[in-house]
């Protein structure tokens, strides 16, 4: 119900729901990894009442905006809302990269016997050199060649950079209320974020079976899997969102001047390229 | 039908019973939640505490084996922090940051109530593993690497459950933040802002800043468990250190998270006892951000002795003890508002000044902890143990009963009774002490935490210990009995409830209505400042 000019909603089934499709998900989870049969149904039925919620929480939010419920307060909330929700996410993927970087600073070459670590070569791994990439003094998951930087992975830096562009195009059109352009600038950028995730895919398949490049690979596989990996689920998720936000477009839920959950969208979409741009230079280049 | 059509009028379609709890979306109702369940959590921790004071009674194996120990100390540590104090801090922020600052609501209500309703079902992942084959995770809260990846079944659990509390501070702080920056009243500026909302306000920036780290955290851990990363394995060039820096990245602003708040709480109360403005508002302000800030570029002194470069040690070193500087800010401010002030020792005020005592004395442990060939001495020995149970129990949840016994005839109407307050305070001041303070000593002489046994020439110190533990957490059932009692009834309180009380919180009638500043009220210097000024 209103409250003054702020909207308050009286009541909040989804939450309830999406607690305990979490619940479920997360039990289901911990058992499939300790190998019991039950486990994968349970993930997936979590998985199913999660999605379900999401979209019951997000049409309930659409209904309420396009109802007029929302004021410019309740606009500026959700603008902060997603704003430290992103800074969340940075903070996120900040941790994996500090492992990256600690992992090349100090724990490869105290390793190799650099600094205070000359003990721990000579007695624990005698004869191992400190160099990057490395699978660690055990060799652990076999040989393994990288992914040269400047063939794929920069087509795909390419990519996400000119997907970037379409979206703000298409931000462009909206705002000048120019619904063809914008769906299509949008569909541009939706078909940029899916070519994306194909060169990764197909990346991920050549690494495996061509390159010896796995998750088992020592560190620089575990580095390079986890971050290009969440980044791809980023990507996903995003492209997911994009598909949504340009749906709504067709529909006409945004006007030139009031389309927060287009920002939204875009922002992460930004957020989503910026971080691209840190793994290419840290995991790829250097 | 949706509400999203219609405009519904307050009491159409308000549900009843339990259900009215599972869908509220009233910050008041949310508080309610979150401090009745940090209470049950406070409980359920303080049992566990329990049991390691009873083996620790006496030397020799007593009662529990040496497995189950650990799985109590491990599971006491996760509860009574991710369980007990965190949600306490949030209910309190979620009942007071709308009143304190004018605002109808917490700015995303919807997300205030998921924020609230994970906990339950992440505790209960939590608290299952205690009924599992393998038993509750045995390696201490930090899940250290590699013996956190040697434990049972129990693992991926845990993993889980710390996810879930994760994802549900996050969203809590989110919500805190952009009510305090959106939604004040007009007039209320920043530094207008009551202490308490400034130290939410940074607290909250602290959570979102680093829970995704911890998730990181345990992320890497569940991989190198089950999908065969190396991040922590050396002979795949990882590093087990590596998990520390990760963990304490996040875990030293934890340390804050459960600190910054109570001394909101405690700039909200001196003030109001000593009857005069708080001394210094401004620089309780920036010394706060300065906490926060130096929270960021000290986690390392937890790891001293797992073997550091030098310069690093000397960095973390100095860059701890300079925290002591904004915090003695703190003190001395707290100290000169009750200089020459109309002073009166409600309930609320003893706990406010217990704290100002029993925090210092965990504060001054700190500053000797943080000396690296100092910390070589009393690393992992219970003067750790001594120091933070000062700190966190003296502290942190002193200062949450005082804000407890503070806005409590604020939230029911009723003033609670002063005579079983007081005695609650004196009962539990005497016996944190008796628990607490002899493990300063037993630090000293060498005697390891987390060890069920140990050497007979601690056996005084642990019995005193372990008599004050048993006195002070049965005490607790008399705080549960005081809150019970003012719910259900008491004399009538006034609006203002305490003669020197200030701000928003004390001008709408007691209890507070269901929906409060609907229309905000317009805030100048008369009402809500802590401003210095002479009065």
């Amino acid at each position: 119900m209103a409250q003054g000019s702020y909207y308050v909603p009286a009541t909040a089934k989804w939450p309830i729901v999406g607690s305990v499709g979490l619940f479920i998900m997360m039990i289901g989870a911990a058992n499939w990894l300790n190998g019991n049969p039950i486990g994968p149904w349970l993930t997936l039925i979590g998985s199913v009442v999660v999605i379900f919620m999401t979209f019951g929480w997000f049409a309930e939010v659409i209904r309420e905006s396009e109802g007029g419920l929302y004021s410019s307060a309740v606009d500026t909330s959700f603008r902060q809302g997603m704003i430290w929700f992103i800074f969340s996410e940075v903070m996120f993927f900040a941790a994996f990269f500090g492992a990256l970087f600690y992992a090349r600073m100090f724990a490869v070459p105290w390793l190799g016997g650099e600094g205070t670590g000359a003990m721990t070569n000579e007695l624990l791994w005698p004869g191992f050199e400190a160099h990057w990439p490395t699978h660690g003094p055990a060799e652990l998951g076999g040989d393994f060649q990288t992914i040269p930087a400047f063939d794929l992975p920069l087509l795909n830096t390419l990519i996400l950079l000119t997907s970037g562009v379409t979206i703000t195009l298409a931000h462009w059109a909206l705002k000048r209320g120019q619904r063809t352009a914008l769906v299509l600038w949008m569909w541009s950028t939706i078909a940029l974020g899916l070519l994306f995730l194909s060169i990764q895919f197909y990346e991920y398949v050549h690494a495996y079976r061509d390159l010896g490049l796995t998750l088992g690979s020592g560190i620089y596989g575990s580095t390079f899997f986890m971050l290009t990996g969440f980044h791809g689920l980023h990507v996903i998720l995003g492209t997911i969102m994009l598909i949504v936000i340009t749906l709504r477009c067709m529909f006409g839920h945004f006007t030139a001047k009031n389309h927060f959950g287009f920002e939204a969208v875009a922002w992460y979409w930004h957020f989503v390229d910026v971080v691209w741009l840190g793994l290419f230079i840290f995991v790829y280049v250097i | 039908m949706s509400e999203a059509t219609t405009h519904h009028d307050d009491h159409h379609d308000h549900p009843k019973g339990l259900w009215r709890w599972v869908v509220t979306t009233n910050h008041k109702d949310i508080g309610t939640l979150y401090l009745l369940f940090s209470l049950v959590m406070f409980l359920i921790g303080g049992a566990m505490a329990l049991v390691i004071r009873a083996e620790l009674f006496a030397p020799g194996l007593q009662l529990v084996n040496p497995d189950f120990f650990n799985q109590m100390t491990t599971m006491h540590a996760l509860v009574m922090i991710f369980g007990a104090v965190m949600p306490a801090f949030v209910g309190l922020a979620n009942w007071m940051v709308p009143l304190m600052i004018g605002a109808p609501d917490m700015a995303l209500p919807r997300m205030n109530n998921w924020s609230f309703w994970i906990l339950p079902f992440a505790f209960t992942i939590l608290l299952s593993t205690l009924f599992m084959p393998t038993g509750a995770p045995a390696s201490g809260w930090t899940l250290y690497p590699p013996l956190s990846l040697q434990g049972g079944n129990s693992f991926a659990f845990v993993i889980f459950a710390i996810h879930l509390m994760g994802i549900s501070s996050i969203m809590g702080a989110i919500n805190i933040v952009a009510t305090i920056l959106n939604m004040r009243a007009p007039g209320m500026t920043l530094l207008r802002m009551p202490l308490f909302i400034w130290t939410w306000l940074i607290t909250a920036f602290l959570l979102i800043a680093v829970m995704p780290v911890l998730a990181g955290a345990v992320t890497m851990l569940l991989t190198d468990r089950f999908f065969g990363t190396s991040f922590f394995n050396a002979a795949g060039g990882g590093d087990p250190v590596l998990y520390q820096h990760i963990f304490w990245f996040f875990g030293h602003p934890e340390v804050y998270i459960m600190i910054l708040p109570a001394f909101g709480i405690v700039s909200e109360i001196i003030p109001t006892f000593s009857r005069k403005r708080l001394f210094g508002y401004t620089s309780m302000v920036y010394a706060t951000a300065s906490i926060a800030f130096l929270s960021f570029i000290v986690w390392a002194h937890h790891m001293f002795t797992v073997g550091m470069p030098l310069g690093a040690m000397l960095f973390f070193m100095y860059a701890t003890m300079v925290i002591a500087v904004p915090t003695g800010v703190k003190i001395f401010n707290w100290i000169a508002t009750m200089w020459r002030g109309s002073m009166t020792f409600e309930t609320p005020m003893l706990f406010a000044l217990g704290f100002v005592v029993m925090f210092t004395i965990g504060g001054l442990s700190g500053v000797m902890l943080a000396i690296v060939p100092a910390d070589f001495q009393y690393h992992d020995s219970y003067f750790v143990v001594a120091h933070f149970h000062y700190v966190l129990v003296t502290g942190s949840v002193f200062a949450i009963m005082a804000g407890v016994y503070y806005w409590l005839p604020k939230w029911t109407g009723h003033m609670y009774d002063e005579r079983l307050g007081k005695i609650h305070f004196w009962w539990s001041t005497v016996w944190v002490n008796v628990l607490f303070f002899p493990q300063h000593y037993l630090g000293l002489a060498g005697m390891p935490r987390r060890i069920p046994d140990y050497a007979v020439q601690f056996t005084e110190f642990n019995m005193i210990s372990s008599i004050g533990g048993f006195m002070f957490g049965f005490g607790q059932l008399l705080f549960c009995y005081i809150i019970w009692k003012c719910a259900r009834g008491g004399e009538p309180a006034s609006a203002r409830v305490w003669e020197g009380s200030r701000g928003l919180e004390w001008t709408v009638p007691s209890p507070a209505p269901h929906h409060t500043f609907d229309t905000p009220p317009v805030v100048d210097d008369s009402v809500a400042v802590h401003k210095d000024e002479l009065t």
